[in-house]
């Protein structure tokens, strides 16, 4: 730890990130900050807290703890900076087993901000920005400065440094808070549901801010929350944890796409996971399969009455091999002239998707860009479908509408024609 | 009664004077000893359990009693006085250290503790100064105790203001009753103003306002 912490010191306080960057890749410290390997907590009583985790975490991600209460995320996170102790199990930061350093200094190297915020209410902002700075003995005047920078860095005026907690409103002392897990320049900060007290206007504003000073910073978060919209809008990888266990270890968008079993599933809820279709799942879900084409070596002829057999107005045209030429337009075809010429001679261009396109993207294209429908290919260009606005209105009809049921039925109406008298008895 | 009070003048000096010191030393001693105590048990919840009802006990000793026993041990004067007084004043002290040093919001101990603060400091800078106020009620409470009961000592010759009141059971002298009684009730008072403007001075603020009182309420044993 004692290394850690010249090594810390050796940058400025408050140098840039790339700074940073370059020094771990030249001191080698650029591999997995925090691992636990087969790491379990037991409470006296056999009260099993958490069981056989094992996780990596790199330098500068940002991990989210997700999971119902009692799951263990807390303690989890607790372990890292030996607020709770394994019992069985080790924990590295850095590649160092966590049990061989002093706590005391592990606990100053490690930005901690809980839910309750817990600033010490008799002692002034500045004071309590600048707790583990003076722990570590740091002179007053670079205190001074540190404790301005990062009022700064939140928007908070530097005035407040002589306020007291109570005189500030709950955002702005967990503002505070999280400053106060900054000031010493710690590389990991754990976070225990920080914002789960705030108002959802104040919240949203501080996990942006979190967000963004940890980008700037290139800290490593450990972020703890039951809420799931707060986990995936925040985390690089998240842990779903449930009764003691690690259910799912992935990034968001991983998650999302492939719920490992039905807590997680339960976890995200339905409506997030078909929301979420549309950012993982490809076209091939939503494009219709057996697009009306035509071989580029077949008559013009056969061309117009295959279109009006099928009462469209184009058609694809591809080879033998079912390869992507163009499309033929009723319009620019007159059977008179050119009735037993080849379609080939008058395709035109067209574009295309490649079947790995993400469904929101193939939505833009057609509702934003205006196409009517554009065709699918595989990576060899061989057509594999068509994707038409009738195939959105569906994926999003299914999406967000699928289980509506109107409540009554009088949303509809019938016209009952009177039956009228015969023309004859009018006159 | 004036006319009382004018020719003992001297002697009541003297008694007030002896009163004062009575109380004023077993208080100090008293507090020197209970607030350590209070503060480290709270590292055992078993310790405090113990130590507490053991103090309890000897809150329950008459107080006559106490200082009768006292006697053969120490012999007569001020200093059995003292110690008897002493082992009273711990207990308000100690239960009111204790429960103030327990009642201090558990998530401010554990940011303390996460920012990497012993335990040692986290008593001194945390935990003592948000406990203050909880103490110093447990000292003042001992402080009124000490002064009413300092005049028990006169009966094993310890001196104080007791010595008139006794004297005026055994004359049936009234005005030396009001003599002894009277200065007791506002030195009391005297002792509880002079211990509250302690506590407002040292007590730390929680906010730049100057009237704003501390959040936490005095626990009273």
């Amino acid at each position: 730890m004692k290394d850690l912490r010249s090594f810390t010191h050796k940058i400025c306080a408050y140098g840039t990130n790339w700074e940073r960057v370059l020094l771990k890749q030249a001191t080698g410290m650029e591999k997995s900050m925090i691992e636990f390997k087969n790491v379990s907590k037991v409470y006296p009583g056999n009260k099993v807290a958490v069981e056989n985790i094992n996780l990596k975490f790199e330098t500068g991600e940002f991990i989210c703890f997700v999971g119902t209460s009692g799951s263990g995320k807390t303690t989890c996170m607790r372990m890292i900076n030996r607020m709770n102790i394994p019992s069985t199990g080790t924990i590295l930061i850095d590649g160092r087993d966590i049990s061989k350093v002093n706590g005391i200094n592990l606990r100053r190297s490690i930005g901690y901000v809980i839910q309750q915020i817990g600033l010490m209410p008799h002692m002034k902002i500045y004071e309590n920005i600048t707790m583990v700075p003076k722990l570590l003995k740091w002179s007053e005047d670079k205190m001074n400065k540190v404790a301005r920078e990062l009022l700064k860095k939140v928007d908070l005026p530097e005035s407040y440094l002589d306020c007291y907690p109570s005189e500030l409103s709950g955002g702005q002392q967990q503002r505070v808070g999280v400053l106060r897990a900054l000031a010493a320049d710690q590389e990991i900060i754990l976070m225990d549901e920080p914002f789960g007290a705030l108002d959802p206007i104040t919240r949203d504003t501080l996990q942006q801010l979190v967000k963004q000073l940890q980008r700037e910073m290139g800290k490593t978060i450990i972020f703890v929350t039951h809420d799931m919209d707060e986990a995936l809008k925040l985390s690089d990888r998240m842990v779903v944890m449930d009764k003691g266990q690690v259910v799912q270890f992935d990034t968001p968008d991983a998650i999302l796409a492939k719920p490992a079993n039905d807590f997680v599933r339960d976890m995200l809820g339905e409506d997030r996971l078909n929301r979420a279709q549309f950012d993982y799942e490809t076209v091939e879900k939503m494009m219709v399969l057996e697009p009306i084409c035509i071989l580029e070596n077949q008559s013009v002829a056969e061309a117009i009455q295959i279109m009006r057999k099928n009462r469209v107005d184009t058609l694809l045209v591809v080879d033998e091999e079912k390869h992507l030429k163009g499309q033929v337009d009723i319009f620019a075809l007159d059977q008179k002239r050119m009735g037993s010429d080849r379609v080939g001679n008058h395709t035109k261009k067209i574009s295309y998707l490649y079947n790995d396109t993400k469904i929101r993207d193939a939505i833009y294209y057609i509702n934003d860009l205006g196409f009517r429908n554009i065709p699918v290919v595989n990576k060899n260009l061989v057509l594999a479908g068509l994707v038409t606005r009738a195939s959105v209105v569906d994926k999003v009809y299914e999406s967000y509408w699928s289980d509506y049921q109107p409540e009554t039925d009088d949303a509809i109406h019938q016209v009952r024609p009177e039956k009228m008298p015969a023309m004859e008895d009018a006159l | 009664m004036i006319d009382y009070l004018i020719q003992n003048r001297s002697l009541l000096e003297l008694k007030i004077g002896e009163h004062f010191l009575i109380s004023i030393v077993a208080l100090m001693i008293g507090t020197v000893i209970a607030v350590p105590i209070g503060i480290l048990i709270t590292k055992s919840t078993k310790l405090s359990q113990m130590v507490i009802s053991f103090c309890s006990v000897l809150q329950t000793i008459p107080s006559l009693a106490l200082l009768a026993i006292m006697v053969p041990l120490f012999g007569v004067g001020k200093l059995p006085a003292i110690i008897a007084l002493v082992i009273y004043s711990l207990l308000p002290i100690l239960r009111n250290t204790y429960l103030g040093m327990n009642s201090v919001d558990k998530n401010i101990i554990d940011a303390s503790k996460g920012m990497g603060m012993t335990w040692s400091q986290i008593v001194v800078h945390v935990k003592v100064p948000l406990a203050f106020p909880v103490i110093m009620s447990g000292i003042r409470l001992s402080a009124i105790y000490m002064v009413a009961w300092a005049t028990l000592a006169s009966y094993i010759g310890a001196g104080g203001l007791g010595d008139f009141i006794f004297m005026g059971l055994n004359n049936f002298n009234f005005y030396a009753i009001i003599a002894g009684t009277v200065p007791v009730t506002l030195m009391a008072l005297l002792f509880d103003g002079l211990l509250s403007i302690v506590e407002r001075k040292l007590t730390p603020k929680t906010s730049a306002d100057i009237s704003h009182k501390s959040e936490k309420e005095p626990v009273n044993v």
